[in-house]
Formats: C-alpha cells, sequence, structure tokens
C-alpha cells in the first residue's frame, strides 16, 4: 500500500522530443493518496494508459521521477513494484484452472501452499469465483475472466496499488455495474489505493471519490466528480462532463457587456474587470445545460431566443435553443413545461462561469475561500 | 418459392473427383493391387493374398531398417523441435535485425535436397571437409565413411541443420501472435522468465508445434535423398532406412509385390504415428486438468 508521487513527470515516445506534440504526457506533477479510489477520465488518446502504464513501470517515463511512499521506484522493474494491473481484456493463463490463476502471483513469490490456499478461497468467495475454482481458465465468459484478473491482483496482501486499464470494456452491460459495485466493496474492503484509466464519466463517477481528467496529455482538473461539474477549470472539462456537455460561447467584451454571437449578456463590474484583466481576446462564457433557465415571458435579465427542437428522452428532455448566433442545449425536468418558438431564457449568475484562453477564470468569491 | 432442382450442378464436382482420382486413388490402388500378386511376366500374375506381407514383416533386413528408421526420426525430433523453440526465442523481434535472422533461417529450406547431402558429404569428409578436418585435428577420430556411429552424428547433424528452421520460423510466427498484454500481465504477477516460457508461451505454441512435430516425424519418416547422396546407407547397413530398402527392393530387384506390399506397411505405419502425435498432443490440455483436479 502506497501513496504514488509523480514529480515534474514527462513522457515521450519520440527518442528525441522538441516539439510539445511529441510528449504523449506533459510535464505535471501529482499525487494518489494511500488508500484512494481514483479515476483517470479522459477521450481515447489523451495518454491516460501510457501514464498508467509509467506507474506499474511498464513504460519508463522520459522525464521526472515516479515515487511510491517517497522512494523513487524508475528503475525498479514491474515485478519490484509489487502492483497489480487488470487490462481491458482480460488476460488468463488458459492452460491453468481458475485455482491456479488466483494462486500464480503467490506461488512466484514462493508463498507456503497453506497460506496461498486460503488466500485464493477468500478472493475467490469474494468475487464469487468460489464454485468455479477447478474448471479450466479458458472456457469462462467474460466476465469471469476478467474477475480471475482482477483476482491475480488481489491475492497478494502487500500490493502497492491496483491499476485499471478500462477493465470493463469487454464486459456486458448489464454485468458492469456488478463487477463495478464488487470493485468498490474491494476497496472498502482492503484500503487499497486504486487507479481506474476509464473514458466513461458515468463508471469514473460510480467508482472513484476523485476523478482526475486528462486531456491532451495533461490533467487538466482533478477533483470530485462534483466539483468537476458544477466548476470546470478548463472548457474541454465542462464540454466532456456532463450529458450534453456544458454551453461553450465564445465572446467579445463591449460597452454593453459581453457579446455572444449577436446577443449581449450584461455583465457585473466585478466580472467586467476580471475579464479584462485576463489580457486576451480569447474568452469563453460557460453554463450547464442543467442550470440554464427558460420562460414564455420576459424579464429584466432574460435573453431572447428561439426553441429549435425538443428531444424526450423519458426521464428528462434536452432542448435546443438559438440564442443570437449560437445553438445552446437545455435540460428541462420531465414535467417542466417547454415554451413554443419565441421564448426567453436567463443564466442564473452564481452558475455562468468565464473561461480565458480556455481556463477557468477563478471568481473572487472562490478567491477569498 | 418452388426451389430449384438442378442436378446438373454435380458436374461441377466432378474435375476435383477426377483430380483426387488420378492423383491418389488410382495409384495407390495399384499398388494394393501388386502387393497380393505375384506377377512374372503380362500374362502370367497369380493371386497371392498376404502372403508378400507376411513375408516382408519377417524380413530381418526390413525390421532393422524400421528400427533403424524410428530411431532417426525420434533423434531428430528430440533434437529440432526443443532447439527450433530455443531460436525462436532468441530471435530479434523487430527491427533490420529481425528480418537478417529471418532470411538466413530460411536459407537452409530453400536448398534442394540433393544439394544438402552434397555438402554434407564434401564439409564432413575427414581429408578435404572443413568440418572433418576440424574435428580430426581436435584429436577425435571421425570418419562417416568408415565408422557407423560417426555416419549417424553426420546424417542427423545434417538434418538438424536443414529442418530446425522450420521448426523456429513457425515457433516464431506463434510467439508473435501472443498479445503484449500477456507479457506484462506476467510482468505483474512476477512471473519467472521460465514461468512465462511454460504458462505463455509453450501454450500458445500449442497449434504451430502440432503443425511442426507432424511436418517433421512425417519428412523424416521418408527420408532418402539426404542421407543416400552423404553415406549411400553405409557404412555396411548402418544408415540405410525404409525408403532406400524400398528403392533398392522395388528399382534394384524388380521384387514389385513385396515392394508393393512394403508400401502399403510403410504408409499405414507413418499415418499411425502422426495420427497418434496429433490426438496426445491435442488430448494433452485435457489430460493436465484432470491432474490439477486431483491434486487440489
Amino acid at each position: 500500500m502506497a501513496e504514488i508521487h509523480l514529480k515534474n513527470l514527462a513522457h515521450s515516445y519520440a527518442s528525441d522530443p522538441e516539439h510539445t506534440t511529441d510528449y504523449a504526457i506533459h510535464e505535471m506533477t501529482h499525487v494518489w493518496e494511500q488508500g484512494g479510489a481514483y479515476a483517470l477520465l479522459g477521450p481515447s488518446g489523451c495518454g491516460k494508459s501510457t501514464l498508467l502504464n509509467i506507474i506499474s513501470g511498464l513504460v519508463k517515463p522520459s522525464h521526472g521521477s515516479v515515487m511510491f511512499d517517497g522512494v523513487e521506484v524508475n528503475n525498479i522493474s514491474t515485478q519490484d513494484r509489487n502492483i497489480a494491473q487488470v487490462f481491458q481484456f482480460p488476460v488468463i493463463y488458459d492452460s491453468m484452472t481458475v485455482y491456479d490463476n488466483l494462486a500464480f502471483p503467490l506461488r512466484n513469490m514462493k508463498v507456503l501452499e497453506s497460506e496461498v490456499d486460503s488466500k485464493v478461497r477468500e478472493v475467490a468467495d469474494i468475487l464469487d469465483l468460489g464454485d468455479i475454482l477447478l474448471r479450466k481458465a479458458n472456457n469462462l465468459s467474460a466476465d469471469q475472466k476478467q474477475k480471475i484478473s482482477m483476482g491475480r491482483g488481489l491475492v497478494r496482501d502487500d500490493v502497492s496499488a491496483i491499476l485499471f486499464d478500462e477493465p470493463l470494456t469487454v464486459i456486458d452491460p448489464n454485468l458492469k455495474w456488478k463487477l463495478r459495485r464488487k470493485l468498490k466493496q474491494i476497496h472498502e474492503r482492503y484500503n487499497i489505493t486504486m487507479v481506474y484509466v476509464t473514458h466513461d464519466q458515468l463508471e469514473a463517477s460510480t467508482f472513484a471519490d476523485k476523478i482526475a481528467l486528462m486531456y491532451e496529455g495533461k490533467i487538466v482538473q482533478f477533483g470530485t466528480p462534483r466539483e468537476l461539474f458544477e466548476n470546470p477549470n478548463h472548457t474541454f472539462v465542462g464540454y466532456f462532463i456532463g450529458s450534453p456537455g456544458m454551453n461553450l460561447l465564445k465572446m467579445q467584451l463591449s460597452e454593453k457587456g459581453a457579446e455572444l454571437g449577436g446577443v449581449t449578456f450584461k455583465l457585473s463590474l466585478a466580472q467586467r474587470m476580471q475579464l479584462e484583466n485576463t489580457g486576451t481576446n480569447n474568452l469563453t462564457l460557460g453554463i450547464r445545460p442543467e442550470f440554464v433557465q427558460l420562460s414564455a415571458t420576459a424579464n429584466d435579465e432574460s435573453l431572447a431566443c428561439t426553441i429549435q427542437h425538443t428531444e424526450d428522452l423519458g426521464t428528462y428532455k434536452i432542448v435546443t435553443v438559438l440564442l443570437g448566433e449560437n445553438s445552446i442545449k437545455v435540460r428541462l425536468d420531465e414535467e417542466q413545461h417547454v415554451p413554443a418558438g419565441d421564448a426567453y431564457m436567463n443564466f442564473p449568475s452564481q452558475w455562468v462561469r468565464f473561461y480565458a484562453d480556455e481556463y477557468l477564470i477563478n471568481s473572487s468569491e472562490e478567491e477569498t475561500l | 418459392m418452388n426451389k430449384t432442382q438442378n442436378n446438373k450442378a454435380w458436374f461441377l464436382v466432378l474435375p476435383v473427383f477426377l483430380l483426387v482420382a488420378f492423383s491418389a486413388i488410382i495409384p495407390l490402388m495399384t499398388v494394393v493391387n501388386y502387393s497380393v500378386q505375384d506377377i512374372f511376366d503380362q500374362n502370367n500374375a497369380y493371386f497371392v493374398g498376404v502372403e508378400w506381407y507376411r513375408e516382408i514383416l519377417q524380413d530381418p533386413r526390413l525390421q532393422d531398417s524400421l528400427l533403424r528408421q524410428f530411431m532417426y526420426s525420434a533423434s531428430v525430433l528430440s533434437i529440432e523441435v526443443p532447439l527450433g523453440i530455443a531460436v525462436a526465442l532468441m530471435m530479434p523481434t523487430r527491427g533490420a535485425m529481425a528480418s537478417l535472422t529471418l532470411i538466413l533461417l530460411a536459407v537452409p529450406l530453400l536448398i534442394p535436397w540433393n544439394v544438402v547431402g552434397t555438402i554434407w558429404q564434401i564439409f564432413a569428409r575427414a581429408d578435404i571437409g572443413l568440418l572433418g578436418y576440424v574435428v580430426n585435428g581436435l584429436g577425435i577420430d571421425y570418419n562417416y565413411a568408415n565408422n557407423p556411429v560417426d555416419a549417424w552424428v553426420t546424417v542427423v547433424l545434417m538434418d538438424v541443420w536443414h529442418w530446425t528452421s522450420l521448426i523456429a520460423l513457425l515457433c516464431y510466427s506463434g510467439l508473435r501472435a501472443i498479445p503484449d498484454a500477456y507479457y506484462q500481465a506476467a510482468q505483474i504477477d512476477r512471473a519467472s522468465n521460465w514461468a512465462i516460457f511454460k504458462y505463455i508461451q509453450l501454450p500458445k505454441l500449442k497449434g504451430v508445434l502440432i503443425i511442426g512435430v507432424l511436418l517433421r516425424f512425417m519428412d523424416s519418416f521418408m527420408i532418402y535423398t539426404e542421407p543416400f547422396v552423404l553415406t549411400g546407407g553405409g557404412p555396411g547397413n548402418s544408415t540405410t532406412f525404409l525408403s532406400q530398402t524400398l528403392t533398392k527392393m522395388a528399382i534394384g530387384q524388380f521384387d514389385i509385390g513385396p515392394a508393393a506390399a512394403f508400401s502399403i506397411v510403410y504408409f499405414l505405419i507413418v499415418l499411425l504415428v502422426s495420427w497418434l502425435f496429433f490426438t496426445s498432443i491435442s488430448q494433452l490440455d485435457k489430460d493436465k486438468s484432470k491432474g490439477t483436479n486431483n491434486e487440489s
């Protein structure tokens, strides 16, 4: 069990990286605390699997260091890092039985056979593999095979961390939640540091206490699922988290306020000062579809808009609204009435976020916190 | 909907049927035909039943060469298979070296069999051959033309040189087909190199090994050209294998009847042993799982 500290870590697959585009992982410093359940979330190709393989030692980072409990492990081989990793496709030793598969890591460590037996049975019990222990492993279903893969990580008491690389990709949807639940139980029971790589935000937020969201080789935000939802600190986080993602509107400052493609959004004095201080023209206004208010009647703050169409998803509705030149998604509860044709929308000020060069401008309230 | 009945389609099978008939069935039946008759000339043929079979099975010359044949195949297989696997494991996996190794390994396979025999005949000669000269220079008395043991060693060595590449190339392709994740998982499970070989590589090589062992068994069991060119079957009869004995009988002495009976027996032996190999290797897994069940 260990705290994993990535210190000034960067990685490039090119032997002689020159441009920032040569890097699969950009320089980062990050700490995974002992006993935490973390998700590493991001789209395909953002470097999350590379980062995981660096932690387990399968990939050697080109820059910076990986530390387990303060000890640098860069030059320690995967075998000796004492880490467990579960891969996207289940890896099982198909010439062995389920029992022998689970016992394999222990036997490699020359553990006494009596201890092996009790440990294997304990893990098989947790993973519901008890009644197939003596079967050959190669004829089992994908989820059983994946459970065996996980089991091989769990039989070792002293494992520093368990890393999951999209482990549920090949599992049937109806079994996914069961296995996820299992993982959660295992985490609670053994208090092992777990890092779970996925591109599925639902998977990430059900499994993890804290999510690290990766984009183009960088961890752009690290926080609880709620923090990522309410306060995305990068436009990509806003776009990636949520269903549908955050509405992101390019804006220009003018005398009257913020110009959002033909519509003027009024700014408070404080907001205006903040935006002017950024010194950039690349400004974005972001608001979650959940927080946009629609009504048929105008009020002081409201913006005139046109309803385009409504998708009823059974439990909620997604309304597409035309605001000036921008198309905005609004998420409404099932019972809420959708005005037809021309309507008015409000952006409640506590949910409006401003981004300069794609990064969140911290509002003054937060700075005082 | 009415299904169209058109039995003319059967004519389309005819070419294949003819091909198989002329290439396999008819020649084989001719041999069967000869094996049950005693033929003096075109007009004098007598049906003798299993007489020839009884005779050849009791012929000590044939029994001896059958025994030699089994010993030869066994020694060739027991050297080439482990060696081929070892070579495949040591081959580089990428880069220019990988291509170079593949080409070098393929070279012996491309050499015609009688050329291989000639190469070794000269290479191993005690007086002018590099190998023979060096071995004698080391103080070992070596002469494949006089000493049966030396002749045997040379013949086996020649086959190993010629055919280990085949096993190595087959295993190499088998090894390349193993996904990286298996090796990564094994590293994480702290498997030793031996354990990786035993539990990942070897099981995954099973398919190509079945093919390799079968091919090598059949080929070595029917070997003719190379030992014939190298030693001519000698000294004495020490490296005379089955097909050479058969050729002598059929062409040299023109004993068509016994030679035909012998051919049939030969064919059945190859078939039987190949079947035994195939079933035992493909059953290997089941036996193992039973073993483990009993243990735990």
